[in-house]
């Protein structure tokens, strides 16, 4: 028995997915053209292990394939999980991360919409606990040919120590930390005289930070199509921001400048993509802002005292943990109850 | 002027399919050959029939008699004789029957001895009853009582009388035809309500894809010289219509949910009851029909002048039904409710027959499960969280769905409209209301019988005292007598040594037991005599009964009433 409404807008979960697909595409060119086409491998190799996975567990947990292997929600796990990852990463670390994700995260916490972690996220963390070299390793811009980047992927020999080093962020961090050591020839140098190197650029890595502007224009786009709200974004970059730039005012040459963390590593990606994620993040307006907020300092907070390259999927993961809190505690006063 | 507008939060916009049927004029519909009118056509308990079957009416004719004050009389649409007096299917989606009237008319539609009433003479109170016994209902939908809304609040006078013009559903025009043609004759029924409720404004929301019917109304305003009658376009998004929005578009002011908007100065008409009470009052003529819009899978919709009862098929013909047609729907797509049968009478609540066929409301694409986009949320217009009334509702924690604030919800189908996962929430909030009701109920119903049984118990308890008492006063009456007859030498054998002590003994007992006794008779009948497990008994039911003299109220009419 079909009750009113009797009409709906044309909406689906698969046009929703469609759309976070379709506004990653700008950051995917910007890093295809910088870091090569080895991304589009992984890209594929994540999304085919996330299929797979998701059927096996569909099919399993006896859920309608044709209706869930089409929502799309396991290819944005899967681009997510490309994307974070390192472009040289062996195909095994990529297949296997993806299928944490959407087997152990999603799946078996009852699929679409049930998980309350990041599946993308959750992963990363897995696998850089697992793997922690591999996990770290990151070819500047333009420095691996494809055919190199497909050895490196598929197996062959893997002397990439000598070949790739670490993200800009990492580089950064280690820098400024022997240049707080006086027995450091890099001592008394500040965080932009230490980028002084052809890893940077501008603002961020070389070449990464026009893969972030690409995750912005993208990120950007779906706020436009009200695919996400800008709670989330403006959240993150804010706190981002505000927390790097109190350090870096404070001393600058301890510090790196707040629009570099906000051009490196995954913080666009992050903001836009990944703590937007409905299902795990927080719901309501100013739960949003708490939410992704939190989620910056943590960020920080890791970035500049941990041992990881990035702290995004950490605070994810930390943040996720919280919303059930900070949804409950958000509510918006209903019609009528509002103290306007 | 230009007058300030709020906004209200969420909301849609639906296409709104109204150009079709706001082509030509409002039809009038030839008379059936039978009419069948539910005597229960508002809010309020249901009237009693006043004719039998054989009688002979009168157009206008009251033939159901308003049952108290909360309820609204109802009348013969045309003159003909009652075939019958019985249950018949009403126009719901239940199915169910109600007690309705079966008149066949004569063909000459007679009207009548009407009862006149002298608008300037008449108190307030007249008025009122006046217009419940001309079962004047609000026509937005919601079918209020509407002379029991014409009072002003506490403070005797009403800031602001809100005129509900907006018709925000798809597909619905009667309202904007109503506007369109009798715009003069709608505005005298406004001063009339702007009189009885003292109000100092009078502020009319069109939603502006009516310009016509916004100029009328306007033009309308101009030539009758009235001051303080203000038409107002407002933005086309549903469910501006729906009163409380509108207040809220208007004045600015939210009425919570629970809450007389006259509490807050304000009240709220829709055009076509304005139409209604004008034709009351000035006429002496009550409401036997309304304009009904007749759209959706149909060659020409359009808007009919309908006796109340005619069948809905009767009218449906008229606009040319296609034939995949297999339903009719009640109201608008938003909220409109499916009719049992295409033959189910045009009752005061139909200001739409939206006729329905799988091509034009096909089936909801299968329910994916929610993501928590927060879509739903984003489009409630009474800023609620769907989702998590729904993930609640799921898992029938009502408590829960309750905390979530279930009950302002206003069953206006924003979420389902918007929801990618397809979900029907609106479904899931109707079953947990009534679910909360039907609880409510049962409990209701337990209470009353753990009273029940309380209080027999502690009856039959108290009788036994009693009882007791009585024997043991008859008992010390005995023995006074027997004292008394001892005291005599050579008494009986069973007083033994009936001594003159003995007997002064038996007069200190029986006059003391004679004390105990009317002391006893002071006490009150109750908890003084109980013990103390069953006083605390007692408490916790007074307790239980406290709470339930404030139970979860229904949503008031919800529509645009
Ligand atoms: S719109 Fe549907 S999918 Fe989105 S949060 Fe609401 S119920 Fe969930
Ligand atoms: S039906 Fe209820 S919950 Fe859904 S949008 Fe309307 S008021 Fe909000």
């Amino acid at each position: 028995m079909i009750n009113s409404p009797y009409i709906r807008k044309p909406a689906s979960v698969q046009s929703v997915m469609l759309q976070v697909l379709l506004a990653l595409v700008p950051g995917i060119v910007a890093y295809v053209w910088f870091f090569g086409a080895g991304i589009l491998v992984q890209l594929a190799i994540a999304s085919a292990a996330a299929l797979a996975g998701e059927a096996a567990m569909l099919a399993i947990r006896g859920k309608p394939k044709a209706l869930f292997l089409t929502d799309l929600s396991a290819i944005v796990t899967a681009w997510l999980i490309a994307l974070t990852f390192p472009p040289i990463a062996p195909w095994w670390l990529t297949v296997t991360g993806t299928l944490l994700a959407v087997v152990i995260v999603k799946q078996l916490y009852g699929g679409l919409g049930q998980n309350p972690f990041n599946p993308a996220m959750a992963a990363f963390c897995l696998m850089i606990v697992a793997y922690p070299a591999l996990m770290s390793q990151w070819p500047a811009a333009g420095q691996l040919d494809f055919k190199t980047q497909l050895d490196l992927i598929f197996g062959g020999a893997r002397q990439v120590d000598a070949i790739t080093g670490a993200t800009p962020l990492d580089a950064l961090r280690t820098a400024l930390r022997s240049a707080a050591s006086p027995e450091s020839e890099l001592h008394g140098l500040r965080a932009s005289q230490l980028m002084d190197g052809p890893a940077f650029g501008a603002l961020g890595g070389t070449g990464g930070e026009w893969v972030a502007l690409g995750y912005l224009l993208g990120g950007l786009w779906l706020i436009q199509r009200r695919i996400i709200t800008w709670h989330i974004p403006a959240a993150f970059c804010g706190a981002l921001f505000v927390t790097a730039g109190l350090l870096w005012g404070l001393r600058p040459e301890g510090f790196a400048s707040p629009l570099f963390h906000l051009a490196s590593g995954g913080a666009m990606l992050g903001a836009f993509f990944i703590l937007t994620d409905p299902v795990s993040g927080a719901t309501t307006a100013r739960g949003k802002l708490l939410f992704a907020a939190g989620a910056a300092v943590l960020t920080y907070v890791i970035r500049v005292f941990g041992a990881y390259p990035d702290g995004i999927a950490f605070a994810t993961l930390l943040m996720n943990i919280l919303v059930p809190i900070i949804d409950m505690k958000t509510q918006a006063p209903v019609f009528g109850h509002k103290k306007d | 002027m230009l007058r300030k507008l709020f906004k209200f939060h969420g909301g849609v916009k639906p296409q709104t399919n109204k150009e079709r049927s706001t082509t030509a004029p409002i039809a009038p519909v030839p008379l059936p050959d039978r009419l069948v009118i539910p005597l229960h056509q508002s809010v309020g308990g249901h009237p009693r029939p006043l004719v039998q079957p054989g009688d002979r009416v009168f157009k206008g004719q009251r033939i159901g008699a308003a049952d108290g004050n909360l309820s609204s009389a109802v009348h013969a649409s045309t003159s003909g004789i009652v075939r019958d007096v019985l249950p018949a299917v009403m126009p719901h989606t239940s199915g169910l029957t109600t007690l309705s009237v079966v008149i066949e008319p004569d063909g000459e539609d007679r009207w009548g001895e009407l009862e006149r009433i002298n608008v300037r003479a008449a108190t307030p109170d007249e008025l009122r009853d006046y217009l419940r016994d001309a079962g004047v209902v609000g026509l937005g939908g919601a079918v209020f009582p509407s002379h029991l809304k014409l009072k002003p609040g506490k403070e005797g006078r009403l800031d602001t009388l809100v005129i509900n013009g907006a018709e925000c559903e798809p597909f619905i025009t009667c309202d904007d035809m109503l506007m369109r043609e009798r715009a003069a004759d709608m505005l005298k029924g406004i001063s009339a309500m702007r009189h009885m409720l003292q109000a100092r404004e009078v502020l009319i929301g069109i939603e502006d894809n009516k310009p016509e019917a916004l100029a009328a109304v306007q033009a309308a305003i101009t030539a009758s010289g009235e001051q303080g009658i203000e038409a107002l376009s407002i933005p086309t998004r549903y469910p501006a219509g729906g009163a409380k929005q509108l207040i809220r578009v208007l004045t600015g002011i939210e009425v919570p949910h629970g809450r007389r908007s006259t509490d807050f100065g304000v009240q709220c008409f829709n055009v076509g009851t304005a139409y209604s009470i004008h034709d009351a009052l000035e006429h002496g003529r009550p409401l036997l029909s309304r304009v009904v819009t007749v759209a959706g899978n149909v060659d020409t919709p359009r808007n009919y002048d309908v006796l109340i009862g005619t069948p809905m098929d009767h009218v449906v013909r008229l606009a040319g039904a296609h034939p995949d047609t297999d339903r009719y729907i009640m109201g608008g797509p938003m909220m409109g409710v499916r009719m049992p049968a295409f033959d189910v009478p045009v009752v005061k609540a139909t200001n739409c027959i939206l006729v329905g066929s799988p091509a034009l409301f096909p089936p909801p694409p299968p329910e994916m499960p929610c993501i928590r986009c927060g879509e739903c949320a984003k489009a409630c217009p009474a800023d609620l969280a769907p989702f998590e009334m729904y993930w609640f509702s799921r898992a029938k924690n009502f408590g829960k769905t309750q905390e979530y604030h279930l009950f302002d919800c206003i069953e206006c189908g924003c979420c389902s409209f918007v929801c990618p996962s397809h979900i029907p929430l609106v479904d899931y909030f109707r079953f947990s209301k009534s679910e909360i009701w039907a609880r409510e109920r049962e409990k209701e119903a337990a209470d009353t019988a753990r009273e029940r049984f309380e209080f027999k118990n502690l009856r039959q308890e108290r009788e036994k005292q009693e009882k007791a008492e009585k024997l043991a006063a008859k008992a010390a009456a005995t023995r006074e007598k027997v004292a008394g007859e001892a005291a005599p030498p050579g008494a009986t054998p069973t007083a033994a040594k009936p001594t003159g002590g003995d007997a002064k003994r038996a007069l200190i007992e029986a006059a003391m037991e004679k004390a105990r006794q009317q002391k006893a008779q002071i006490a009150p009948k109750n908890t003084d005599a109980s013990t103390p497990g069953v006083q605390a008994e007692m408490a916790a039911i007074d307790a239980r009964r406290a709470a339930l003299e404030q139970p979860t109220e229904p949503p008031p009419p919800a529509g645009q009433a």
